[in-house]
């Protein structure tokens, strides 16, 4: 059974034993009442939405359980289901999704975001899904301070059939993004897909270091990096809304992808980052493979929740 | 939000006055604000809900000390029992030096397992054992290649083999260990979820081949609300006998510490603060439980007042203060009490609200004190005790006696009556002390 489609069974299990537990609470007091919210109240902190953006869903749920005077459980998580999404989506846009045929050329997306949360693994299943709709593609190795983040890149590069450019360790992560950047107009790239080390947002040189990263890559191409992604691993608690908070001060963001959703973690830390930052989550990933990321899914998203 | 919460909590506390016992609403008000800190902080919303039970039950009826307020007296509290939960009873033993220990490194994916290998091996290295690494992580691209580099930078060998089966791996690595007489062997292992049944099967197999002195469980300090899941698993699966807590060497309120301390009951054996691999420290209980509760710096404050100001010292002192009995001898000596505590503006940087930014622009110069001390010191016991008969040419007599100015003892004067207006305030439980302390 694939990942993606263990995820769908489990998706789905999740979803019919909260509608369960829900019409358990229903029927027993024959109203919504307070209880239903703390439950509710419970699970939406236990999906790591913290404590503000669930006392804000909550109390607009009340609300509306009060003023549409909802009390058959279908409606009331129905209602609870629409003020979420409401929350993840804008309302103007389709899509948030990677836009995996863009029409610039070359189309320069940059990934960044805290140690170890999955922006190499991103970027090689990011290159896979370009190639397949047959585009030239060039990764950039800008971690140049890891042990073995070269290799690794190289090692993605090489399985999925893409040219790699790097520098030795050690080297100005800026100076292997200006050649790049070089190489990838001369040579005609459709796609430029640069990795960055991982750093954590309160070290302010390194975050100085973006902000140069960003200025490189303009001095070149004006408008670009068209996509600057936040990886963000969904197992992360309420740090990461200061996380996004701290990476936009120096570079403006684009999306989220959220990783790492194939375990038990809901993500829910994505919602704060939504809500405040207006920062949309664009995709996530399921796995260690190449395949397993998948566009953002507001609704499935919001069903996981509630296991 | 750190500020933020720190406010909030002082402007719940400032509002509990009453003295004595803890009150039962006192209690009630003070624990909601601390749960939401704990939520905040991401402890398990479960672990809360048994902590805040268990510290409300401890906290009934207890004697509010003299030198605290009500909410000082709860933040103790719930302050002393976080250190009791993270500390761990069972002194670690140190590795045997006269044969092979065995360590095995085990975690999430992108935990920083790899990193603490190199750090764990330079650790003990400095402490005179002679480690060798162990790539038993066939999976990620270049995880072996990552290992083989940070051995390197810190001149330790690293034991690969070009093989799937990690079993095959540690049999090899433990006879490679014996031939060259190392006496402690670190595996690396692949990151793995604790639901990818496959994976666990073979971190429980690679144990048995091992059978390690100690599996130590590797949690990113930024873990959410799902630390206890995995830490659970793994502990069920492995029987880990510590943690290593990483990356706290950023803004992360560290609760996911809690979570898995609270869900193993297994020690925090070290911390990790950065990327070098420098950079691994002994785990402190108390820095741990300030963090969570992001009050680190009233604690320090509570601490020091205790330390400072016994309970019937504290207790003749209101009385002073009530009866209006206060004299500048007094005052010399909390002024010196103070200095005790530390310098002036780290103590006024303590103190709840010291957030705003009223007391951003105050500075204590030291040397004012010693000003103070001198006029004190050239009054008459009398003027010390009532100084309302200081008139003009007393004034005179006290600034050259004390070789200083009329100005400067005009200005102690003064800053003596606001004192007094603000001590009675500190002691009602008050700590908006603004400004008025020293208007320099
Ligand atoms: N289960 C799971 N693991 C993932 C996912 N994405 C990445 N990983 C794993 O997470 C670990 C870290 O991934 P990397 O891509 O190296 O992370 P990074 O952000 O580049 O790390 P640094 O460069 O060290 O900051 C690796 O073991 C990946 O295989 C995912 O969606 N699910
Ligand atoms: N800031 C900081 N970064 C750390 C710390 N420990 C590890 N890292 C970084 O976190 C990232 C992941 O570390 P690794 O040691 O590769 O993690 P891992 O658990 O071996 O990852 P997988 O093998 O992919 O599961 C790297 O970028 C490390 O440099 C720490 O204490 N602080
Ligand atoms: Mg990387
Ligand atoms: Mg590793």
């Amino acid at each position: 059974m694939s990942i993606v489609s263990s995820l769908k069974k489990k998706l789905a299990k999740t979803h019919n034993s909260f509608i369960k537990r829900l019409a358990e609470i229903v029927q027993l007091s024959g109203r919504v009442d307070e209880e239903l919210i703390e439950d509710i109240e419970d699970i939406l902190i236990q999906a790591d939405l913290g404590v503000s953006i669930t006392g804000k869903i909550t109390s607009r749920l009340e609300e509306q359980i009060r003023l549409q005077k909802l009390s058959k459980t279908e409606q009331v998580y129905k209602a609870l289901e629409n003020i979420i999404i409401t929350i993840l989506h804008d309302e103007y846009k389709d899509v948030d999704a990677i836009d995996f045929n863009p029409e610039e050329k070359p189309y320069v997306l940059l990934f960044i975001g805290v140690n170890g949360v999955g922006k190499t693994t991103t970027i090689a299943k990011c290159a896979q899904r370009f190639k397949n709709n047959g585009k030239k593609v060039l990764l950039v190795a800008g971690d140049t301070f890891r042990a073995a983040a070269i290799e690794q890149l190289e090692i993605w590069a090489k399985r999925i059939g893409v040219t790699i450019i790097g520098q030795e360790y050690g080297s100005d992560p800026s100076s292997v993004i200006f050649n790049a950047m070089q190489s990838a107009k001369a040579q005609s790239y459709d796609v430029v897909l640069i990795d960055t080390a991982g750093r954590l947002h309160t070290k302010i040189n390194l975050m100085r270091e973006l902000e140069k990263i960003k200025r490189t890559i303009q001095k070149h191409i004006s408008d670009a990096p068209h996509q600057v992604l936040l990886v963000v691993d969904a197992t992360t608690g309420q740090n990461g809304v200061q996380q996004a908070k701290k990476f936009l001060e120096s570079i403006p963001i684009d999306g989220i992808i959220l990783t790492k959703l194939d375990g038990t973690a809901k993500g829910g830390v994505a919602l704060g980052i939504k809500d405040s930052l207006q920062i949309p989550i664009k995709a996530i990933g399921v796995g260690e493979q190449i395949d397993d990321l998948k566009d953002f899914d507001a609704t499935e998203f919001v069903k996981a929740i509630f296991e | 939000m750190f500020e933020s919460l720190t406010d909030k909590l002082n402007s719940v506390f400032s509002k509990l006055k009453s003295r004595g016992k803890l009150s039962e609403k006192d209690i009630k008000s003070g624990l909601r604000e601390i749960r939401l800190a704990l939520l905040e902080a991401d402890v398990n919303y479960k672990i809360v809900k048994d902590f805040i039970k268990s510290v409300e039950i401890k906290s009934l009826g207890e004697r509010v000390q003299k030198s605290l307020t009500p909410g000082q007296q709860i933040v103790k509290i719930v302050n002393e029992e976080l250190v009791q939960l993270m500390t761990c009873d069972v002194e670690e033993k140190p590795l045997p030096k006269n044969r092979t220990s065995k360590l095995l490194i085990v975690g999430l994916q992108g935990s920083g397992k790899t990193t603490a290998c190199g750090k764990l091996a330079l650790h003990y290295k400095k402490n005179g054992y002679e480690p060798i690494l162990v790539a038993a992580d066939v999976y990620r691209p270049a995880a072996i290649k990552q290992l083989e580099m940070l051995g390197k930078s810190i001149d330790i060998p690293v034991y690969t083999e070009d093989t799937t089966k990690v079993t095959r791996i540690a049999k090899g690595a433990l006879k490679y260990a014996a031939k060259e007489f190392r006496n402690l062997v670190i595996f690396d292992t692949a990151g793995r979820l604790h639901v990818d049944e496959k994976m666990m099967e073979e971190v429980e197999d690679l144990a048995k081949v091992i059978s390690p002195d100690q599996i130590l469980y590797v949690a990113d300090a930024m873990t959410g609300q799902d630390a206890v899941n995995s830490a659970k698993e793994f502990n069920e699966r492995l029987d880990l006998t510590g943690i290593i807590l990483t990356k706290l060497d950023g803004d992360a309120r560290g609760g996911a510490a809690l979570s898995v301390r609270a869900v193993t009951g297994k020690p925090i054996s070290f911390v990790s603060v950065g990327e070098k691999l420098s950079d691994l420290e002994a785990f402190h209980p108390d820095r741990i439980a300030s963090r969570i509760l992001g009050m680190g710096d009233m604690l320090t404050l509570i601490e020091k007042a205790e330390a400072v100001f016994e309970e019937d010292e504290a207790e003749k002192l209101q009385k002073k203060l009530q009866k209006n009995l206060f004299t500048l001898d007094d005052f010399l000596d909390q002024l010196r009490k103070m200095q005790n505590m530390g310098p002036m503006d780290e103590i006024l940087k303590m103190l709840p609200g010291s957030n705003s930014k009223l007391m951003k622009n105050i500075k204590v110069d030291e040397n004012e004190i010693k000003h103070i001390e001198a006029i004190i010191l050239a009054m008459t016991l009398k003027e010390r005790e009532h100084p309302d008969i200081i008139n003009g040419s007393r004034r005179h007599r006290i600034a050259q006696g004390s070789g200083t100015s009329l100005q400067r003892v005009n200005q102690l004067l003064k800053q003596f009556d606001q004192m007094k207006k603000m001590m009675k305030r500190f002691s009602k439980g008050h700590f908006d002390m603004g400004k008025q302390m020293f208007p320099m």
